[in-house]
This record gives C-alpha cells, sequence and structure tokens, in this order.
C-alpha cells in the first residue's frame, strides 16, 4: 500500500512537470504575443511594448521563461498581465463562484441520477426504462447553450425571474428572503443545466452496473432463498453495484475547475470558467497556465483517491 | 502413408451441408439493425445529413449559387419561417428561390435556409476530419503499444526522438538551421538505429557504447504515459486556448479537435491489441511466417475495430458539439460563414422576438447529434456478438 502510495506520487509528479511543459509550449510556440494584441492602441508606443516585454520576461528564452514563470507560480508571486494582480488570489475569488455551481450542480447530479438508474435497471425493457434511455441521450446530445435559452425563455415567461448573473441587476437592499430566494434562482438554473449532463451519463452508468450485477449468482441465490424483491434489489444488489461509484468521487475533482465556459458565459456568472475565457480573449498568459496547472493537478489527484478509495472500499483489490 | 478408402467414408454426415443458414455479413448487418429500431432511425437521420450537407455545399458555393446565404436585404429582416418575401421592394436577383423564406431570415436579413445549408457542409467536415484524425492517430498508436509494447527502447533510439521533436519545435520558433539539422539528426539515426542492432549483434561493446544501447524503457510504457500526460489537459478549454492563438479557420479547428481526442481510441485499441496478440489465429499466422505488418492489418485491426466504429460514432457527435461550441462563443469559422453555432449565437440577442434563429439552428444540431449517438449505440449492441439472438 505504502510503496503503491510512493510509487504513484512519484509518477503524477513526473506526469505533471511534462503537462506543465507542453501547457507551456503549447500557449508560447503559438503565432502571436501578447504585447501584439491591440496593435492600434496609441498606449502602445514602441517602447512601452518593450518594458513590457522586459517586465515579463518575455526577451528571455523560452526555458528562461519556463523557470521563471514555475518560479513565480510555486512562490505564489505570479501576476496577471491584464491588471497586475496576483493570479491566485484572482483565482480565489473567481473560484467560490464557481463552487456555488459545482456544488449544487453536483448534488443534484447524484441524488437524481441513482434512482433514476436503478428504476431503470429494476424494470428493464419497460416503458420506463426506454424513456428514460430516450431521455438520457437527449440529454446527452442537447447543445449546452441551445439548452440554456430554452429554459431562460422557460423560466423567465412563466415564473418572471431574471436569470442573468448571481443576482438581479440593481436590486439593491431587499428584505433577506428576497435576497435568498434572488440567490437561489440565480443559482439554480446554471446548476441545473451543469448537472443535466452529467445526470444522463451517470444514470446510464447506473443501470447498466445494476443490470450486470442482477445478472450474478449471489442475486439469484438471494431470489431462489425467497427473499422479497425489495430486499433483493436493494441490499444484495446495490450494494455491489455501488462499487464503482466510490471511485467516481475522486473523478468528479476536475469539475471543480474546469466548471462551464459556455453555461458561465451565457450566465454572465463570474466564475472559473468565465475567467478563463476572458484571459483566453485577453492573451493572459500567466493565467491561462495557471489554471491549465491547477486542473492538472486536480486530475491527477482525482484518480489517486479514487484508486486510493477503490483498495479501501474493495477488498479483492490488493496493490 | 495410410491409404485412404474412400467407399468407407460414409456420404451423408451431415458435414457437407452448411450447419447454419448461411448468411453473408452485410445481409446479417441489415437484420440486426432492423431490429433496432434507434439505431436504424439514427442511420436514416444521419444518411439525410450527409445528403443535405452535400447538397448544401454544391447549393450555396460557387459565384452563383441557387441559394445565397450571403445576400443582405435589410428592409427583410426578421421575417418568421414560412413568411413570402415583399417581391416589390427586392431586386430580382435578392428574391429567395423557393419563393418564400422557409426558416425565416435573420437580422440581416439573410435567407436563414441558406446559411443552415452552408453550415450542414461545415458541420459535417469537422465531425469526419477531426474524428478521422483521432482514429488514425488512435490505431497507431494503439497498435503499436500493444503489438510492439514490451519491446525496450533503447537510450540511442530515445535521444534521437528528443532530436525530432526539439527540431520540430526550433523550426516552429523560428531557428531554422539548428532545427532542420535536428530534424534531420533523428530522422537518419532512428531507421539507422534498427539497423545497427543487427549490425552489432554479436560484437562485445565498449562501455560507454553499452550504456548507450541499453534498453531503458518500454514503447508501451511511454505512449501510456504520454496518453495520461494529454489526459490531465481540460478538454474544452484546451481546444479553446489553441483555437483562439492560432489564425480562425476551420481546417485549425478540425486539426486541434482531432489532435486533442485520439487518447480513447488509443487505450481502447491497445486493449484490443493485448488480448488478440495472444489468441491462437495470430499464434498461427506468425507461425506461417506472415510478417508483423500483415498480422496487424490482416489479422488483428478488423478483429479489434468493432469498439473503434462505436466510439468514432460517438465522437463525431462530441465533435459536432465541440465546434458548434466554439463557433457559440465566436471561435469558429470565421464570419461571413455561416455555421450552425454562429447562427445561433447572432441569433441570441433576439431570443424573445425571433426564437427561430435560436430553435432552428439548436433543433438541428440536437437531432443530428442525437442521431449520431442513438446509431453509435446501436452499433455497439450489432457489433457485440453477446448480444446476438441466434
Amino acid at each position: 500500500m505504502i510503496s503503491f502510495i510512493g510509487r504513484s506520487i512519484i509518477q503524477k509528479i513526473i506526469t505533471l512537470f511534462f503537462v506543465s511543459v507542453i501547457s507551456f509550449l503549447i500557449i508560447h510556440l503559438a503565432p502571436g504575443e501578447p504585447s501584439l494584441v491591440d496593435p492600434l492602441n496609441p498606449k502602445f508606443t514602441p517602447e512601452m511594448v518593450e518594458r513590457f516585454r522586459k517586465e515579463f520576461h518575455l526577451d528571455r528564452p523560452l526555458h528562461i521563461q519556463y523557470l521563471y514563470f514555475y518560479r513565480d507560480l510555486f512562490t505564489g508571486k505570479t501576476v496577471s498581465w491584464k491588471d497586475n494582480q496576483p493570479v491566485l488570489k484572482k483565482i480565489w475569488e473567481r473560484f467560490k463562484n464557481s463552487l456555488w455551481l459545482f456544488i449544487v450542480g453536483t448534488i443534484l447530479t447524484w441524488t437524481l441520477s441513482f434512482p433514476i438508474g436503478i428504476r431503470s435497471a429494476i424494470v428493464r425493457g419497460g416503458l420506463y426504462d426506454r424513456s428514460a434511455t430516450f431521455f438520457s441521450y437527449l440529454l446527452i446530445s442537447i447543445p449546452g447553450f441551445f439548452f440554456a435559452y430554452i429554459l431562460i425563455i422557460f423560466v423567465v415567461n412563466s415564473f418572471h425571474v431574471p436569470v442573468i448573473g448571481m443576482e438581479t441587476f440593481g436590486i439593491g437592499e431587499p428584505p433577506w428572503y428576497r435576497w435568498l430566494m434572488d440567490r437561489i434562482w440565480h443559482l439554480l438554473v446554471p446548476s441545473v443545466l451543469g448537472a443535466t449532463g452529467g445526470i444522463a451519463i451517470l444514470s446510464r452508468y447506473v443501470r447498466s452496473q445494476m443490470l450486470e450485477v442482477e445478472g450474478q449468482d449471489y442475486v439469484r441465490t438471494a431470489r431462489a432463498k425467497g427473499l422479497p424483491e425489495e430486499q433483493v434489489h436493494y441490499k444484495h444488489a446495490l450494494r455491489n453495484a455501488l462499487l464503482p461509484f466510490v471511485t467516481m468521487f475522486g473523478l468528479i475533482l476536475p469539475g471543480l475547475i474546469g466548471g462551464s465556459v459556455i453555461i458561465e458565459s451565457i450566465f454572465s456568472w463570474p466564475g472559473m470558467g468565465r475567467m478563463a475565457y476572458e484571459a483566453i480573449l485577453a492573451r493572459d498568459y500567466p493565467i491561462i497556465l495557471t489554471v491549465n496547472f491547477i486542473s492538472a493537478v486536480l486530475v491527477l489527484a482525482g484518480t489517486f483517491l479514487s484508486d486510493i478509495f477503490y483498495m479501501v472500499v474493495d477488498p479483492r483489490i490488493r496493490l | 502413408m495410410i491409404k485412404v478408402d474412400k467407399k468407407n467414408i460414409p456420404q451423408n454426415t451431415g458435414m457437407e451441408r452448411p450447419l447454419a443458414p448461411k448468411e453473408s455479413r452485410l445481409r446479417e448487418f441489415r437484420r440486426l439493425l432492423k431490429g433496432n429500431r434507434p439505431a436504424f432511425v439514427g442511420l436514416i437521420i444521419f444518411v439525410l445529413f450527409f445528403c443535405t450537407a452535400l447538397a448544401g455545399l454544391i447549393l450555396t458555393s460557387g459565384p452563383k449559387p441557387i441559394f445565397d446565404p450571403a445576400i443582405v436585404r435589410l428592409q427583410e429582416k426578421l421575417r418568421p419561417p414560412l413568411s413570402s418575401p415583399h417581391l416589390e421592394t427586392m431586386r430580382p436577383e435578392e428574391i429567395p428561390k423557393l419563393g418564400l423564406y422557409l426558416l425565416g431570415t435573420d437580422d440581416l436579413g439573410r435567407d436563414v435556409f441558406a446559411r443552415m445549408m452552408q453550415g450542414a457542409w461545415v458541420s459535417l467536415t469537422v465531425g469526419f476530419v477531426a474524428v478521422g484524425i483521432a482514429v488514425f492517430i488512435g490505431i497507431v498508436m494503439g497498435g503499436i503499444s500493444g503489438y510492439f509494447g514490451q519491446n525496450l527502447m533503447r537510450v540511442d533510439q530515445i535521444l534521437s526522438l528528443v532530436a525530432l521533436l526539439l527540431g520540430g519545435g526550433l523550426l516552429a520558433v523560428g531557428a531554422f538551421v539548428l532545427g532542420a539539422a535536428l530534424l534531420l539528426i533523428g530522422s537518419v539515426y532512428i531507421p539507422l538505429s534498427l539497423w545497427l542492432k543487427k549490425g552489432l549483434g554479436k560484437r562485445p561493446l565498449r562501455k560507454w557504447m553499452r550504456v548507450i544501447f541499453t534498453g531503458a524503457i518500454s514503447i508501451d510504457t511511454l505512449i501510456m504515459r504520454f496518453v495520461d500526460i494529454m489526459l490531465c489537459f481540460p478538454s474544452f478549454f484546451l481546444i479553446l486556448t489553441v483555437v483562439a492563438l492560432l489564425p480562425a479557420s476551420m481546417y485549425n479547428i478540425m486539426i486541434v479537435i482531432g489532435l486533442t481526442s485520439w487518447m480513447g481510441t488509443t487505450r481502447f485499441v491497445r486493449a484490443e491489441f493485448l488480448s488478440l496478440r495472444e489468441q491462437d489465429f495470430v499464434t498461427a499466422a506468425r507461425a506461417l511466417g506472415v510478417s508483423n505488418w500483415r498480422i496487424i492489418f490482416r489479422h488483428m485491426i478488423p478483429n479489434a475495430i468493432a469498439p473503434v466504429l462505436v466510439s468514432a460514432t460517438i465522437g463525431i457527435a462530441t465533435a459536432i458539439l465541440t465546434e458548434a461550441g466554439l463557433s457559440f462563443l465566436g471561435f469558429g469559422v470565421p464570419p461571413p460563414h455561416a455555421t450552425w453555432g454562429n447562427i445561433l449565437s447572432d441569433g441570441k440577442r433576439f431570443i424573445f422576438d425571433a426564437p427561430w434563429l435560436t430553435f432552428i439552428p439548436g433543433l438541428v444540431i440536437l437531432i443530428v447529434v442525437l442521431s449520431f449517438n442513438l446509431f453509435g449505440e446501436g452499433l455497439r449492441d450489432i457489433l457485440n456478438p453477446k448480444l446476438r439472438e441466434r
């Protein structure tokens, strides 16, 4: 166990190093430079550009730039090229906003997809199962931005609540219950959107896991013993079918930062995805690279956690 | 030699008759497909979409297209679907060929039907080319990893590979001389190194040469670690970054989507190859002296292709969605050219006044992507021998 942990941590650090190199190269080898974003701006005199390049080490060779950048990142001194704010502070501010979307979306996903998936496995082939299957394909296939507009039209027309932004513009200082309702409305619609794809995929996965376990010998034995159906389904089958999902707790970690660029920009939600999008538009390399780096760390940490969870939960796996 | 007495062999053992009714592969496929209704519907929609896209390419391009997606008629803006044009205010070449606006007009009075036709071709090519690139890389990498995986790469080969990559990188930065030199060294040395091993096989080596010629890392490890590295990037964000940095064009989008989505195929193909390599028919082929490449292309790839086809079909759906998302964010195909994503993105400002500008492209994307997904899932069932009823 200990040796497995040690080995995988070393492996993940090596992977992370290559990720950092590749993302750095992708950004810096792409044609165009941040100083050329706005060539018509009269403030961008050649001297300014020169000073700018010197300030951010853009005049040095690539490998030196790489070292400078990651030294600054690990000491927390990286600043955004756009407004000279520390990158980590900016990300943290936006992260707090995205976190709410993530939490509500995850809760929705996990609480809805299990009942749907389990029920479709139990009544396999029935009308419920077939319609659940069709709807999950529909939800996987619908473009997020299109679905967002359908939801906006629906919510605005039938409930007369605005849903753009984090709170209604110019709402001022309403009583706390109004404020709370306002917040909840603004939070709910984007998180429902973020959860739809997850619900569709996860419920299919739950269904197939459940079907697989239902075909096992021990379930047949349980049924042959004369146990009531509920006990067979929920005690014998479900518990075994849940095993792989323990690992998925680790795999939702990357979703923390990936967020959704599209959903956040439609709803003007000041979260991570939107910040990344703005950074891409402004060629704010430090932010792009930092977001990329953090998300790679989260992916690696997620797979690591899920391996550990699996070992703890499943006695058949000993590494 | 045993002499075979022909009279003693019973004539009617039943061995000459085929045991099961013979069915060609295509007919069997058709029968299974008809049994799976969603997949069948998916296939029909897919064929329709293909024809529409082809027709769209022919009818909307050229100097005098039949449906011109670029004609601006400001007096005719935001007309709802199926409305007929005000003929008296228009020049003859501005009149839509169908005599009415089948899908309405947008805020510049452009015919949405013509624009949708033009966009269909973009979606089709982006889907197919991106997935083609991804599948090609996936099969090559997965095949190498699964078939030659346990061979060790020697230090000198790794060094020459590094030289190749570095040379490519330097060429891209602009250091042409050094880059070209490294590329040349790398590409000359790799075939040479394969030959060197045979040439030097028997002779005792010096100490420093022994270090260079030791096997350092297996090819499998190298490729799979690379897959792990690529999986660490958040895919949509990576695509968005690269597309935003590169000059806007349809080809860049295809290439970038293709280059960031080959990892799944690689894993499938590798897993299939690892299990196929141990099968008896491969051993038999090898015993017959069949060359490695013939074994791979003639015997293994046809057996490993089923999961790849399924994931490719679903990959096309994903690629179409990704392209639409990029166009929606404004990073897609550059503007006068219509794509489904940018029709929707332009129409979103008029969502309450002209909802068809949002709903038509949205629904069309939904239907096409859904058909690909259903067809892919159906294909998975059809190609899975375990689920066949005999």
